[in-house]
């Protein structure tokens, strides 16, 4: 091991050159490019992009759309976030259970995991049509008037978090079970012998054990809830006018309907912002709930 | 998950001639799982029954495959196929490599900037490419890739996930085996194939499988790169079958849904068990 060390850093950067080129390519430097791009103009036909210092961020502090999609947003994150985590929960609860017909259980849970979001919003775009639609069929049966969930602004943006939560939730199970099977089964012995009921043992017990889960969840669940808008391409592209609309698809129809690439970039940046803020945050607070084995 | 405490202090092992809370509980846990199949069992349903069935449900019902059929001929779904096949084996296979030699480095090697690099392959846990679309999208237009495969799948290869995943792993192989291996007079490169690599085939099925789930639904970045049937991948090419003319029948439209879907969900119904084992092996909590 003599002259070995300067060896090895020269290898061990070698492996990782290939990866790390690729990484600042795509992720790195399209980062820091979005946040200066957002402080130039977009280039249109002959007329060059130039520097206009916050134009494009006072123009979004005015854009009506972007408000919207941003409240639109934070609904769809506050309804499918804790939703699909406490569903993830239970689902692997019950699997972990070995109730009857656990594989089947498992299957159903997790089979949305594998289906692609923009064909299975196809699937959910029937069940929506009004009056014809399987829904309706249901509300029809038991005399309920007919309902346009995807055409009216009240319902379009619930119609589209319910589908998040459903095509979410079996990929959180996963790790929920990954998790609760590393729990030593001596752990519900013990509780059961000292009289702890089974609430008691999985809010005592379990749970906490569970919290370093629950935050890798958690994280991922905050970043779906930007990520995840194939579907809104299929059922409403937003409508109407921008009810069920998400900051990922505003960004993609300011990019590449409306060709304004500054803008689009602008929005980027809140939205960078905003996902930073709050993984960074919950990371923090979780962090100091969270029992490391 | 029950309410229920006031199910007294119990054996374990001893099984009670009638559980309520457990018949409970067995009944919510079936009432959820076919409320999570609705979906996909009312596609099955109206892609194998002519169209005049889409909303009456009878056990008569015809069996049909002609809604696949037209669908198949309707669009390109062949070359599709073949574009998403060629796009999934190229991200998963270079996302294999480059990961693997950098989770070996972070894993088994010190070097100076190492904390830092690595913070650096985290932050993609957060800041994906399919986020950065906008300026993907220029990066891609300045190297002439445009409306290629390789532009949908090069942002997506070098993954944070991958080697953050894989360099877990490779950190709890035994410092014994890499120094045996060593001395036996192996390469570094060596001692990743013959030790690192065969230990960790758990994690390698495990990410494979949701790699390959991830890029076979893709659907955002692929529409946005791609503007032509010799390069859209199945996602792409559904959404525009579904919309391209209104007139299209349910039955057929779910029917190309079930087509783009389905080597997935067999696949995955196949190798479920390895899947979820693997997964929990690969030690992901």
């Amino acid at each position: 091991m003599r002259n070995s060390a300067r060896y090895q850093w020269i290898y061990a950067w070698m492996l990782l050159s290939p990866a790390m080129i690729f990484l600042i390519t795509f992720t790195h430097y399209p980062a820091v490019q979005t946040v200066v791009s957002s402080f130039f103009s977009t280039a249109r036909g002959r007329r060059k992009s130039i520097f206009i210092g916050w134009d494009n961020y006072t123009t979004l502090m005015a854009d009506e759309v972007f408000w919207k999609v941003l409240v639109n947003n934070f609904w769809y994150a506050v309804w499918t976030i804790p939703l699909s985590i406490i569903l993830s929960l239970a689902m692997a609860l019950w699997v972990n259970e070995k109730l009857r017909g656990r594989g089947f259980l498992r299957m159903a849970y997790f089979t949305p995991t594998v289906l692609p979001l923009i064909a299975v919003a196809n699937i959910w775009l029937f069940f929506y049509t009004p009056g014809f639609g399987l829904i309706d069929q249901i509300r029809g049966l038991l005399s309920y008037p007919e309902q346009n969930w995807m055409g009216s602004p009240d319902t379009a943006l619930y119609s589209m978090i319910a589908v998040a939560i459903w095509k979410e939730a079996g990929f959180f199970m996963i790790f929920y079970l990954a998790a609760l099977q590393t729990i030593p089964p001596s752990l519900r012995e013990a509780a059961a012998i000292e009289g702890a009921g089974k609430f008691y043992y999985f809010r005592r017990v379990a749970f906490p054990l569970l919290m370093p889960t629950t935050l890798f969840v958690s994280v991922n669940a905050v970043i779906n809830s930007f990520r995840l808008v194939d579907h809104i391409f299929v059922m409403t592209e937003g409508g109407p006018n921008n009810a069920s609309s998400l900051l990922l698809f505003y960004i993609y129809e300011v990019a590449f309907d409306y060709w304004d690439t500054a803008y689009a970039a602008t929005l980027t940046v809140i939205m960078l912002t905003i996902l930073t803020t709050v993984a960074i945050g919950q990371f923090f607070f979780l962090d100091k709930k969270v029992h490391y084995k | 998950m029950t309410q229920t405490t006031s199910t007294a202090p119990q054996s374990v092992s001893k099984r009670k001639p009638f559980d309520f809370d457990r018949s409970l509980n067995t009944f919510a846990a079936w009432c959820l799982a076919i409320l999570w199949l609705m979906p996909l069992l009312y596609a099955v349903w109206t892609a194998f029954h002519p169209s005049e069935f889409e909303t009456r449900f009878s056990l008569f019902a015809p069996l049909t495959l002609q809604n696949f059929l037209q669908a198949w001929n309707e669009a390109p779904f062949a070359r599709y196929f073949l574009n998403t096949v060629i796009l999934v084996t190229g991200i998963v296979s270079a996302q294999f490599l480059l990961c693997t030699l950098a989770a070996y480095a972070f894993a088994r090697f010190t070097f100076p900037g190492r904390n830092l690099l690595f913070t650096l392959v985290l932050l993609q846990l957060l800041v994906m490419p399919d986020i950065l679309i906008v300026q993907n999208y220029q990066t891609m237009r300045s190297f002439g890739l445009i409306d290629t495969i390789a532009a949908i799948g090069l942002p997506y290869i070098a993954s944070g996930f991958g080697i953050f995943l894989l360099r877990q792993t490779f950190m709890t192989v035994p410092k014994e085996l890499d120094e045996a291996a060593r001395v036996e007079g192996c390469s570094f490169l060596g001692v990743l194939w013959r030790v690192y690599i065969p230990l960790a085939k758990p994690t390698y099925l495990a990410y494979g499988l949701v790699s390959v789930s991830h890029h076979w639904n893709n659907f955002v970045w692929p529409l946005i790169v791609t503007n032509s049937v010799e390069t859209r991948p199945l996602t792409v090419g559904l959404s525009i079958f579904a919309v391209t003319d209104s007139g299209i029948q349910w039955s057929v439209i779910n029917a190309a849904t079930l087509m783009t879907s389905g080597p997935l969900l067999i696949a995955f119904l196949l190798f479920q068990r390895q899947f979820v084992q693997s997964f929990i092996r690969a030690g992901i909590k």
